[in-house]
């Protein structure tokens, strides 16, 4: 039974995905398999409940993801029967764009905003829903609900339309797109608590396990296979640690945890004394980071 | 950063529920510091964030030393670098008897769209005053704009009582000051505190500073106030989002209900068409309900198969939303073009989007005096009280009694951009069963009398492009072939039916719809009526065309350029122009917006006038206006 204050923030994001769904020809749903994908995905297949959500789902695979995460996406696709459209930069791919010797602006640069670019061109996407809430970071506690990008993408921080109460503007020209955020309103508390009220499956990884572990300028890098080579020096030990956001996992800090279970990972966030992308690599490359992403296209 | 190994219980679920609030105010009054203060006292900044916030404030701070807990909140780059709030940032906060959501919002007038955007969804708001400055021009405008928006309590937070000294007389003397002003607003409540955002002087914990001050701290009047507006108590309306329709067998609309609750069995009513049917399910993904309220996102299926589409709002039949085309609201505007009276703009209200008008704008507010003063248009972050009239009827109620179903945005029709907001005070003319009375001679009728269909010719191009021209060839033609015309150009029009109309970018719009409704009734006469006007912008065209029914307007673009029109010149316009004796001249100082989507391009570069006429006749005959 879900609690008055997770009922009004599921009701709401309903009615922002049934909008989308009424309004765009053309509409996709970004799915990046982390944990706000997870309860997004578990709300559109709600919100068109007996029909299923009327666009597809939608993966940039920079091919650096955990192979857990890989693992969950294709058994979730499987599992609730919609459709899964997986995308790479063929470019990066051939220039070996990675993000050990390319860097981690780089490889974030080609193989996730330019690729996510290339995605929603190649399809003719109109609205794209993403996972990103206010809470996370200053410059998405700066976006609307309906988020406008000029032709190329670009968003414009200083010039939003406005908007307001729930009257969302849809309307949008040729060449432009939307992007779409359900989740704005959530906090990474309420994600969690969500996904335990609802028993939403969730990538193992954010569970706390004993896990082959680098650290690395302070941060603990778990290292998921034989690509990431180790520095002189450096060596691979076993910690119990857990994710609270993941990417690509060289780019992916994890934390040392006991968190084991939902449950525990809900008592965990009360205590929390850090944000939940302090452990993302490329969000400290440099002041003002994210929105400068975000206005590249990032979402 | 582990918790201390045990797992701890959730504290309990806040008893007063979410409130959403937000600050507001001049620029400089400090409301980005006081929510920083707010977050910082409830020791919800995190760790890594003070990190970040100490290395943001040596380099964009502008609180010396100290940390600047404004930067918590200014979140775009331009923000941090000018020292000031662009737009409203939302933030998260909660304490062990409430939850929070604040929109922080930006004191510049220029932003004055975002502060709405922020207080459209608030419950509460937060008006900031620096007690050196007091009451100023901006304190007046967020208010007005707060009790326009239907927010009922309100908090005059008097900040930087530091720099006074922690004077009570200062205190006292805004607060009277304030109150001269808000007292014509009808705000249910004003609750004045003296506070230093900087400091936590009565922010979260009782100043030592302030001991004359008896009245709640900032946190403990955000922690009890009455949020509670009271949808749930309202008429049931359900604006439907989406049909949802899996198989033949099942045909439900999906929506959220808007205000108060439906129970099975109870009898609903689509507004706009009267057509009523039962309510049998209320369909869930985690299973049927009994009733559903405000807030509830549902799926209703009725017993009967009506036609029902997005943008109808259900009701329940014992309690129906007006239904009207003609109605008042307050507007305000958000676009740096202004407001036209008579322009055509896309309005949502609701699930739903009409073609809308403003009728006219019968007065404009001072937000410093609340004085009414006459205005022919409306500019950027201005506010009026206008009458307009939707394409077709709309349901709604009174924004005072239903915030849902009473707010409306309208939307440019060329760059889509959000160019007002308005809240509807009360409906003008009852559409319902207004529907126009059918005569008996009808266009059918007329059609066949005359042998050939209406329609509007309209030619657009510069001065001296040669519309009237080419217009002129085109009719005698017509009438030839016995053909009813008639021609309606700046020579017999501006004369008579427009003769109080001048130039003005408002003037050009209210001529070309005098235009437009009288080539309406010829074309309900069953004329053939030629239009020969300049128009330069796209909106009138399109608020023209769509007057009639498709295909019986017929966009003609006479396209020559304006260096040939200047050589040619034939009334020595372009000369006076040039001269600056003839001020707003279209291809000189005004400008001529390209047809985008014209049925007939004509090119009379390489046409003589004769060629351009048959081409006009040919488009009419493929289009089978004329036989």
């Amino acid at each position: 039974m879900l609690s008055r204050h997770l009922q009004r923030l599921e009701a709401e994001s309903i009615e922002i995905m049934r909008e989308v769904a009424a309004e765009f020809a053309n509409p996709v749903m970004l799915y990046s398999i982390g944990k706000d994908s997870g309860v997004m995905l578990h709300m559109a297949l709600k919100a068109f409940y007996p029909s299923k959500p009327p666009f597809p789902l939608l993966h940039i695979d920079t091919g650096w993801k955990f192979r857990d995460m890989i693992r969950h996406r294709d058994m979730i696709a499987e599992r609730y029967g919609v459709r899964l459209l997986v995308y790479t930069n063929p470019e990066g791919l051939a220039r070996g764009i990675n993000p050990i010797t390319s860097g981690s602006q780089l490889h974030t640069q080609v193989m996730k905003t330019e690729a996510l670019k290339q995605a929603l061109d190649k399809w003719g996407f109109d609205a794209a829903f993403g996972g990103a809430r206010r809470d996370e970071e200053k410059s998405r506690a700066k976006e609307r609900i309906f988020s406008f990008r000029s032709k190329g993408h670009v968003w414009d921080p200083r010039n939003q339309r406005p908007e307001l109460w729930r009257l969302y503007n849809t309307r949008i020209g040729k060449g432009e797109t939307i992007r779409v955020f359900p989740l704005s309103n959530w906090t990474e508390l309420d994600v969690w608590q969500y996904t335990q009220a609802e028993d939403i499956p969730v990538v193992p990884l954010y569970f706390a396990a004993p896990r082959p572990v680098v650290l690395r300028d302070g941060l603990l890098i778990v290292r998921d296979d034989e690509r990431l080579p180790l520095e002189p020096g450096e060596r691979t030990q076993m910690r119990t640690v857990r994710f609270r956001s993941l990417g690509c996992y060289p780019l992916s800090a994890a934390v040392e945890s006991t968190a084991a279970t939902l449950e525990e990972i809900v008592a965990e966030m009360f205590a929390a004394r850090t944000s939940e992308r302090s452990g993302r690599v490329i969000d400290a490359d440099e002041a003002a980071s994210m929105e400068k992403k975000k206005r590249e296209g990032y979402f | 950063m582990a918790p201390d190994g045990t797992s701890k219980t959730p504290p309990e679920a806040p008893g007063k529920g979410l409130l959403r609030f937000l600050t507001c105010g001049s620029v400089d009054d400090g409301k980005s510091t006081l929510i920083g203060r707010l977050l910082y006292d409830s020791k919800l900044i995190l760790e890594d964030q003070l990190v970040a916030l100490a290395r943001d404030s040596r380099k964009h701070g502008t609180t010396g030393d100290d940390i600047d807990l404004a930067l918590l909140v200014d979140g775009l780059e331009a923000e941090r670098e000018q020292g000031i709030t662009i737009d409203v940032a939302y933030r998260f906060f909660s304490t062990p008897k409430r939850s929070f959501i604040v929109a922080d919002t930006p004191g510049h007038e220029q932003y004055t769209r975002n502060m709405a955007t922020g207080a459209s969804g608030s419950e509460a708001a937060v008006i900031l005053v620096d007690a050196r400055k007091g009451v100023l021009t901006q304190t007046r405008r967020h208010s007005y704009i707060c009790s326009l928006l239907g927010i009922r309590h309100v908090v005059l937070a008097v900040n930087k009582i530091d720099l006074v000294d922690f004077s009570p007389e200062r205190f006292h003397h805004i607060v009277g000051d304030y109150f001269g002003f808000a007292q014509a607003l009808g705000f249910e409540s004003i609750t004045s505190i003296p506070v230093s955002a900087r400091f936590g002087d009565n922010v979260t914990s009782r100043s030592e500073r302030l001991r004359w001050y008896e009245g709640p701290t900032l946190l403990e009047y955000l922690e009890t106030v009455d949020a509670d507006h009271e949808l749930a108590a309202r008429p049931f309306r359900f604006p439907v989002q989406w049909v949802n329709r899996p198989n033949l067998d099942f045909r439900g609309y999906s929506g959220t209900v808007a205000s108060g609750s439906v129970t099975l069995g109870d009898r609903l009513v689509v507004a706009a068409s009267g057509r009523e049917s039962a309510l049998v399910r209320i369909v869930t993904a985690d299973g049927d309900l009994r009733s559903a309220q405000a807030g509830d996102a549902v799926t209703l299926v009725l017993a009967d198969e009506l036609d029902v589409a997005r943008g109808d709002l259900l009701a329940r039949t014992d309690a129906r939303p007006e239904v009207v085309d003609q109605f008042a609201a307050h507007v305000l505007w958000m676009a740096e073009e202004p407001m036209l009276p008579g322009r055509s703009y896309l309005m949502r209200i609701g699930t739903r989007y009409v073609p809308a008008r403003v009728t006219s704008l019968k007065h404009k507010i001072d937000v410093n005096t609340l004085e009414h003063i006459a205005a022919k248009t409306l500019a950027l972050n201005e506010i009026g009280l206008c009458n307009l009239g939707s394409a077709t009827p709309v349901a709604f109620d009174p924004y005072a009694e239903n915030r849902e179903t009473g707010a409306f945005i309208l939307i440019d029709r060329f760059n889509n951009a959000t160019a007002g907001a308005g809240m509807i005070t009360f409906g003008l003319r009852r559409a319902t069963n207004v529907h126009l009375q059918s005569l008996s001679i009808n266009r059918e009728a007329r059609v066949r009398r005359n042998g050939h269909r209406p329609a509007i010719l309209w030619f657009t191009g510069l001065s001296g492009s040669g519309k009237s021209t080419i217009a002129n060839l085109v009719e005698k033609e017509l009438h030839s072939h016995g053909v009813h015309t008639y021609l309606l150009d700046g020579d017999n029009v501006r004369h008579g039916l427009n003769r109080d109309l001048g130039f003005t970018d408002a003037d050009r719009v209210e001529n070309i719809r005098r235009v437009g409704e009288v080539a309406r009734l010829f074309v309900d006469a069953g004329l053939i009526v030629l239009c020969s006007f300049i128009s330069p912008f796209r909106a009138e065209r399109r608020m023209v065309r769509e007057l009639v029914g498709e295909g019986e307007f017929v966009e003609i673009f006479v396209d020559t350029p304006i260096e040939e029109c200047v050589r040619r010149d034939p009334k020595g316009l372009y000369a006076r122009a040039q001269a600056g004796k003839i001020k707003n001249f279209t291809g000189i100082d005004s400008p001529y917006e390209v047809p985008e989507q014209a049925e007939l391009v004509i090119s009379t570069h390489d046409l003589s006038a004769e060629e351009a006429a048959r081409r006009v006749l040919c488009e009419l005959r493929a289009r089978q206006i004329i036989g």
